[in-house]
């Protein structure tokens, strides 16, 4: 078992991926000789050719609507954006052909795309590079939407969204990407559409994915400080979402905070909330409460810290929950 | 708003290989050698899938389709851009291409049903050659272009028996990113493509003017590939050089945009009316350059065909009409619980939920009268 960081686990998933099916093809804007950004397609181009390492024009629709292309040949694109905020001009052939061509064809087209996002503030940038746009994606049918909080699920996840025949936006917690942490190789992964419980806790359950796990986790560990046990849960697939974990949870606690830096409005949280009243309403002791980023475009650098949950603000939800 | 200074685009001047009169012209560049039964069979096409789409039209107008796009007066540019395509070559539609699907050898049945409101298209684009009907304007270019990628990837390019692809767009279209973005795509990926671009003057009721300054076919230069302009509805010189653009893409000359000049004779859809934004005159103009009449004209004065022949013609699209029509009215409603059908190909929990709920719920209704 090695020890890497989220971003070269990454790294090393895709390379994988890249040896396991000839027809898997990355594609992005300065993935091959720069490799990305964020380094997370490093070293791949000059193994694997700038056939399947390609670098794109920066079009970001035409990434997408090309990807697509490749698919009905029988190739499975994974296609880099390079940040969240540069998304938006793919929007319509994500929503209106990645996720609807299935459907259209009543079955008889698969489009096995993944489309990686690195996602979420904390990095310090300017605008249009911190933003949580899962909920846009989530809201349509057609696609899948996931995100890893962990090295060892980043390198299994990914192979397991590139091998999936189900459309995948794949959402990197791009704060996290040099946290490091195990990473097994060899051990059979945990499906991609579960959720799973990341502590065991009695007392409250914190739900978070992403890159808000590892500050629930950190909320958890102060809250036992105090004689507070939580529990927490990490998401993993946004949607479809896995609630069986979550509800077993709450029936034994009573209690939910849910956690994301995306805006709450009309977003995850409020989804989970309908769903918990609706299949826990006589467990619970206090309402679902949400710990999220503000209804506001994402602020500036000097401030994102008062934008972005943190532990003290997971923890003061937590005590509402109690208080209520 | 105030229009640009300058002058207006200039007339056209495009490849013809037909003229309105029926008269046979030569071009240095482009030719065609079809064989009398080759000429006839275009002739055949042209008046089959025009019968066809006045069959659809009608449909609408009973209740029978809830929309149809009808490509009244395209036909010259769809079947002599269909005729061209050879059998491993791959069409990327827009919801208008009914007579290049004809050409393709695919029953003209198979985009009704979209139409009816019936399924969405439904059909294997692979196994078709002719992928799904796209609604959103332009995106397909892109599709197509990726797809041209797949076939230079797989090495089927470079030889006189490798794969072209043809996007199908049109004026309206050539304003938006993704047509743009595919012209870039396609230029730098040298990628076996030809952008048929069916120029018919409007976009919904917004004319060409709105839409571009320059002749639709030079913006290929800025791109960095040719673009040549065709008489759009004269059927052999739109079968003349489409035929040659794909054959150049197949053996790795790149990209090739085609700006076929048409007209629109019928409304944008049964949902549209023209006489808001056109005038008869206008119109009355293009009908002097019909795509059919110059045709037979050219028949007629060549001695290949006679009434007898025109007469037979004629019966053939009839009972293709009549054979359209009547499958048409016997297309089944889907069943209810079918719309969860298909979102995922290896499923979700959460579409089997709500799926089961509203089973439920519909089976509560079980032995009540309607």
């Amino acid at each position: 078992m090695d020890t890497v960081t989220i971003g070269k686990a990454l790294n090393l998933g895709l390379r994988r991926a890249l040896e396991d099916d000839r027809k898997v093809v990355l594609m992005g804007e300065d993935i091959g000789k720069l490799g990305g950004v964020f380094r997370i397609t490093d070293g791949l181009q000059k193994d694997f050719g700038d056939d399947r390492v390609i670098d794109t024009p920066l079009a970001e629709s035409g990434i997408v609507g090309t990807a697509i292309g490749l698919a009905l040949r029988g190739y499975r694109p994974v296609c880099e954006i390079q940040f969240d905020g540069f998304v938006y001009p793919a929007y319509d052939q994500i929503v209106s052909q990645v996720a609807k061509m299935h459907y259209r064809a009543r079955g008889q087209v698969r489009l096995p795309i993944v489309i990686r996002i690195p996602y979420g503030g904390g990095i310090g940038a300017v605008e249009h590079h911190s933003e949580s746009p899962e909920a846009y994606f989530a809201h349509t049918a057609g696609l899948k939407v996931v995100t890893c909080a962990s090295p060892n699920d980043a390198y299994w996840m990914i192979q397991q969204a590139i091998a999936s025949d189900d459309p995948i936006i794949f959402f990197e917690p791009k704060r996290r990407y040099w946290e490091k942490g195990p990473v097994d190789p060899v051990a059979e992964p945990y499906p991609l559409h579960a959720a799973r419980v990341a502590r065991e806790g009695r007392d409250a359950t914190v739900v978070a994915y992403g890159p808000m796990v590892r500050t629930a986790l950190d909320a958890a560990t102060a809250a036992a400080e105090d004689g507070r046990d939580l529990e927490v849960i990490d998401l993993r697939s946004i949607s479809p979402l896995d609630m069986a974990p979550v509800y077993e949870s709450v029936r034994k606690t009573g209690r939910l905070v849910v956690v994301h830096e995306a805006p709450s409005n009309v977003g995850v949280s409020a989804e989970i909330a309908a769903r918990v009243t609706e299949h826990c309403f006589y467990s619970l002791e206090a309402p679902v409460l949400r710990v999220t980023g503000f209804n506001v475009p994402y602020p500036t650098a000097r401030v994102e810290e008062e934008y972005l949950p943190d532990l003290d603000r997971v923890l003061d939800a937590v005590d509402r929950s109690f208080g209520w | 708003m105030a229009k640009p200074p300058g002058k207006p685009p200039a007339e056209p001047e495009f490849v013809q290989l037909l003229t309105p009169d029926g008269e046979r012209v030569e071009h240095p560049d482009y030719k065609v050698d079809f064989t009398d039964e080759e000429y006839r069979g275009l002739y055949h096409d042209l008046v089959v899938v025009r019968r066809l789409d006045a069959e659809a039209t009608a449909l609408q107008r009973q209740g029978e389709l809830g929309i149809w796009a009808s490509l009244l007066g395209q036909e010259a540019a769809q079947v002599g851009s269909g005729r061209a395509l050879r059998p491993q070559d791959m069409a990327f539609p827009t919801y208008r291409e009914h007579g290049v699907l004809y050409c393709r050898g695919i029953d003209p049945v198979m985009p009704l049903s979209l139409f009816r409101g019936v399924d969405q298209g439904a059909w294997d684009p692979i196994k078709m050659k002719f992928a799904l009907y796209t609604i959103v304007i332009g995106a397909q270019t892109l599709h197509a272009t990726g797809y041209a990628m797949g076939i230079t990837m797989d090495g089927k390019v470079g030889a006189e028996d490798g794969e072209a692809v043809i996007a199908y767009f049109g004026d309206g279209a050539s304003s938006q990113g993704d047509v743009n973005e595919a012209f870039v795509w396609a230029s730098v990926f040298h990628a076996p493509v030809v952008f048929f671009c069916q120029n018919n003057q409007y976009a919904i009721s917004e004319p060409l003017e709105r839409q571009t300054r320059v002749p639709l076919y030079q913006r290929a230069n800025g791109f960095g590939f040719p673009g040549v302009r065709v008489d759009g509805n004269d059927v052999l010189a739109s079968y003349a050089v489409t035929r040659a653009a794909l054959d150049q893409a197949r053996v790795g000359q790149g990209p090739t945009l085609i700006e076929a000049y048409t007209y629109r004779m019928g409304a944008h859809t049964t949902s549209d009316d023209p006489t808001r934004y056109r005038i008869a005159s206008e119109v009355e103009a293009w009908q002097a350059k019909d795509p059919i009449l110059r045709v037979r004209r050219f028949l007629e004065h060549n001695g290949l065909a006679e009434q007898a022949y025109f007469d037979e013609v004629d019966e053939q699209a009839r009972m293709e009409a009549a054979h359209l029509r009547e499958r048409v009215l016997e297309m089944p409603d889907p069943e209810p619980l079918s719309l969860f059908d298909h979102v995922y190909p290896h499923g979700s929990p959460e579409v089997d939920e709500e799926r089961a709920r509203h089973a439920s719920y519909l089976a509560s209704f079980a032995g009540e009268a309607h």
